[in-house]
C-alpha cells in the first residue's frame, strides 16, 4: 500500500531583509492511512511551517522552495494553487493553535460552516446545515441548533476548538494537519479534545499530523513521532521506541524535561542554550553548541542514518540502547 | 439595545446643547451686526429702533432665552437680511448641498474601498504603490486647488463639463435634484469629485492599513483552510472585519462633508448650504449662522448616532456588551 501523504525533500524559505531563513529544510517524512504523525520540536523549529507547507499556506515572504508533497499520488508542490485548493478543507483539514483566533469574530457559526461545506459540495443551505450540526453533535457539542445561531465571541476556548474541529471534521478529510490545538486551552480541556480527536480519526480512519512542543500530549496519541530542530528532521520512529530509547540528544532532553512523578522533588533537567536564529545557524550539527556529546566531528553536518527498526537518527554520536543519561 | 439607544440618544442631545451655548455666545460675540444693516446715513433713532426691532437691546441671557424658547419650538430666528426664518432659507439650500455631499461620499466608497482593498491585499505590487502614491497626492493637495485644476483640465482646456453651477434641476421626492438630469448630471460631476478626493484618499488608507491588518489574522489563513475561494475570503472575511473602522470614517466624513463643503461651493459657485455661510458671515446674519451651525451640529450629531446602530450590526460583539451596558 502507498502512503497517503509522502513528504520529500520539502523545503521553506523566508526571503527576509536579512537574509534567507530556512524554516524548513529538506524535510521528508510520509504518513499512512490512518495513522497518527507527531511532529515535535521547540518554537522555531519548523514544524509550523511544515505543516502550512503542505498545504500551501506559508504566508509571504516565505514560500516552497523545493520539494515535494506527494498527497494520494498527486504532487500538491508542482499542482500548485488549484490542486491545493480543491483539497483544502475537503481532503485535508486543518485545526490551529489559537482557538480565539481562528473563527472569523463578524461571522456567525452557521455561516463559517455551511461556507466550508459548500465551497466543494454543491448542495443545498438546509442540507449543508443539517451536516453541520451533525459534526456539532459529532464532537460534543449540545444544542447545536442555538450553537450554530452565535457568534465566536459566545463561546468558550475549548468550545471553539471544538467548533474548528467540527469544521475540520466536515467533509471526512483523510488527512488532518493540527498545529498545537491543544496548547491554548486549560489542561481538563485539553485532555477532552485529546481523546475526542483520537476517537474521531479512529472512527473514521483520518490520518493525522499532530504539531507540538509537547512530549506529553504527543506520546499517548501518536502512532510515529518525528522531532524537528531548526528546520531538520533529527529523529524519527515509533512513538514508543523513541520514548523509550532517545538516541538523539536532543530528543533525549526533550524527554528529560518533562516533570516525572518518580523523580519527585528532584531538580527537572533542561536543555541548555536557546534555539538558533534560522538566519544565523552554526556549521555542521545545528544542536552541536548545546549538546552535552558534541566533539570536532560534529563540524560536519550528520545525515540522517538508520538507528534500529524502522528508526532514523541525525547524529554522529546517537546514544545506545537504554543507556543512562548522563 | 433600546437602553443603550436611549442613553446615547440623551448624550446627544447633552451635546446639541452645549452646541447651543457656544454657537450664540461665539456668534454675539463676532461683532454688532447693525453695524451692518442699516445705511451709514441712518439717524441715531433709526439704529435705535432698528436695535429694538432685532431685540438686540435686551441683555445676553434674555436674548438666550428667547432663542432656547424659539428653537424647542422650531425657529431658529428671522434673518437679518432676507426677512424670512433663518431655517427656511437654510432648508432651500440643503438639498443641494446634500446632493453634493451624498454623491462625493458614493464616490469616495465606491471607489475608495475596492482600491484599498487591492492595495492592502498587494501591497508591494506596481498597481498597489501606485494606488498609494496617488492618495498622498489626494490627500496633501489643497482642497480648492484641486478644484480649480479639475476646472481647468475638464470645463476649460477639453471643454467637457460646465465649471459651476447647478444646472437643470427636477423634483425628486419633493426636493430640487440635479442627477437626474443630464445637464443636472455635468454639472454634478466636477465639484463631487473635488468633495470626494481628499475622503476617498482617506478611505484608500484605512482600507489598506485594515486589509493588511485583518490579512494576518488566523481566521483569515482558517478561512483559506477551508478552501474556500479568494473570492470569498475578501468580499465576506476580511471585508466584513474592515467594513468597522472604515464605516465610523464614512459617518464622520459625511457629517463633515454636508457641513463644510464650504470650500467646493464656492470654488464651483454651487448655490448650497456652505456658500450661504460665507454670505452671511459677511453680512453678520446672525439668526442664519446660528442655524446653520445648529442644523450642522443636529447633522453631525445624528449621523454619529446613526454609526454606532451600524456598528452593532457589524460587529455582534459591541451588540453583547450593550446588552450588559
Amino acid at each position: 500500500m502507498s502512503a497517503l501523504l509522502d513528504v520529500c525533500d520539502l523545503q521553506t524559505h523566508f526571503f527576509t531583509r536579512d537574509g534567507v531563513a530556512k524554516a524548513v529544510d529538506k524535510v521528508s517524512f510520509s504518513l499512512e492511512k490512518g495513522q497518527i504523525l507527531g511532529l515535535v520540536g521547540e518554537s522555531g523549529s519548523g514544524k509550523s511551517v511544515t505543516g502550512f507547507s503542505i498545504l500551501g499556506l506559508v504566508d509571504p515572504p516565505g514560500r516552497v522552495a523545493g520539494g515535494q508533497v506527494i498527497f494520494d499520488g498527486t504532487d500538491l508542490i508542482a499542482g500548485g494553487e488549484p490542486v491545493m485548493r480543491s483539497l483544502r478543507g475537503k481532503r485535508i483539514a486543518m485545526i490551529f493553535q489559537d482557538p480565539m483566533m481562528t473563527l472569523n469574530p463578524v461571522l456567525r457559526i452557521d455561516t463559517q460552516m455551511v461556507e466550508t461545506v459548500r465551497a466543494h459540495e454543491n448542495v443545498s443551505k438546509a442540507e449543508a446545515l443539517r451536516r453541520c450540526r451533525e459534526a456539532l453533535v459529532q464532537v460534543g457539542i449540545s444544542s447545536p441548533d442555538e450553537r450554530l445561531k452565535s457568534y465566536p465571541h459566545q463561546f468558550s476556548g475549548g468550545m471553539r476548538q471544538r467548533v474548528a474541529i467540527a469544521i475540520a471534521l466536515l467533509h471526512k478529510p483523510d488527512l488532518i494537519i493540527a498545529d498545537e490545538p491543544t496548547t491554548a486551552l486549560d489542561v481538563t480541556i485539553q485532555a477532552q479534545i485529546l481523546s475526542e480527536v483520537q476517537k474521531l480519526c479512529a472512527q473514521s480512519g483520518t490520518a493525522l499530523i499532530w504539531i507540538t512542543h509537547d512530549l506529553a500530549v504527543v506520546s499517548g496519541l501518536a502512532d510515529r513521532l518525528a522531532v524537528m530542530y531548526a528546520g531538520r528532521i533529527i529523529e524519527d520512529g515509533p512513538t514508543a521506541a523513541i520514548i523509550a530509547n532517545p538516541r538523539h540528544p536532543y530528543t533525549r532532553g526533550l524527554i528529560d524535561s518533562v516533570p516525572q512523578g518518580k523523580r519527585h522533588g528532584a531538580m527537572l533537567t533542561q536543555i541548555k542554550g536557546m534555539t538558533p536564529s534560522l538566519l544565523n545557524l552554526p556549521q555542521g550539527c545545528k544542536f552541536a553548541p548545546r549538546c552535552p556529546r558534541a566533539d570536532a566531528a560534529c563540524q560536519v553536518e550528520p545525515a540522517l542514518t538508520p538507528a534500529g527498526p524502522d528508526r532514523q537518527v541525525r547524529c554522529h554520536h546517537p546514544h545506545a540502547d537504554h543507556e543512562a543519561t548522563p | 439595545m433600546i437602553v443603550y439607544l436611549v442613553r446615547r440618544v440623551g448624550q446627544s442631545l447633552l451635546a446639541v446643547m452645549a452646541m447651543a451655548v457656544l454657537v450664540f455666545l461665539g456668534v454675539f460675540f463676532i461683532g454688532n451686526p447693525v453695524d451692518v444693516l442699516v445705511s451709514p446715513e441712518a439717524s441715531q433713532a433709526q439704529i435705535a429702533a432698528t436695535v429694538e426691532r432685532l431685540g438686540l437691546d435686551r441683555p445676553l441671557y434674555e436674548q438666550f432665552g428667547i432663542f432656547v424658547w424659539n428653537a424647542l419650538q422650531g425657529d431658529l430666528g428671522t434673518s437679518f437680511v432676507y426677512g424670512r426664518p433663518a431655517l427656511e432659507i437654510i432648508l432651500d439650500r440643503l438639498p443641494a448641498t446634500m446632493e453634493l455631499a451624498l454623491v462625493a461620499l458614493a464616490l469616495s466608497v465606491g471607489i475608495g474601498i475596492p482600491l484599498g482593498v487591492w492595495a492592502g491585499l498587494r501591497p508591494d505590487s506596481i498597481a498597489g504603490r501606485t494606488i498609494m502614491g496617488g492618495s498622498i497626492l489626494g490627500f496633501s493637495l489643497p482642497n480648492f486647488w484641486q478644484g480649480m485644476l479639475l476646472i481647468l483640465v475638464f470645463a476649460v482646456l477639453l471643454g467637457w463639463l460646465p465649471a459651476g453651477g447647478r444646472g437643470e434641476t427636477t423634483e425628486f421626492l419633493g426636493m430640487q435634484v440635479s442627477f437626474l438630469t443630464w445637464d443636472g448630471l455635468s454639472h454634478l460631476i466636477l465639484p463631487a469629485i473635488n468633495l470626494a478626493l481628499f475622503k476617498m484618499s482617506l478611505i484608500i488608507r484605512l482600507a489598506r492599513a485594515n486589509t493588511r491588518e485583518v490579512c494576518m489574522q488566523d481566521y483569515v489563513k482558517f478561512a483559506r483552510a477551508k478552501g474556500l475561494s479568494p473570492r470569498r475570503v475578501v468580499l465576506v472575511h476580511v471585508l466584513k472585519n474592515i467594513m468597522i473602522p472604515v464605516v465610523t470614517i464614512i459617518g464622520l466624513e459625511l457629517g463633515s462633508m454636508v457641513a463644510f463643503a464650504i470650500v467646493t461651493e464656492t470654488v464651483f459657485a454651487w448655490p448650497g448650504m456652505g456658500k450661504l455661510l460665507i454670505d452671511s458671515i459677511n453680512l453678520l446674519d446672525r439668526p442664519v449662522i446660528v442655524a446653520y451651525l445648529m442644523l450642522t451640529v443636529l447633522i453631525i450629531v445624528g449621523i454619529n448616532l446613526l454609526v454606532d446602530v451600524i456598528y452593532s450590526l457589524l460587529d455582534p460583539r459591541i451588540r453583547l456588551s450593550e446588552m450588559k451596558g
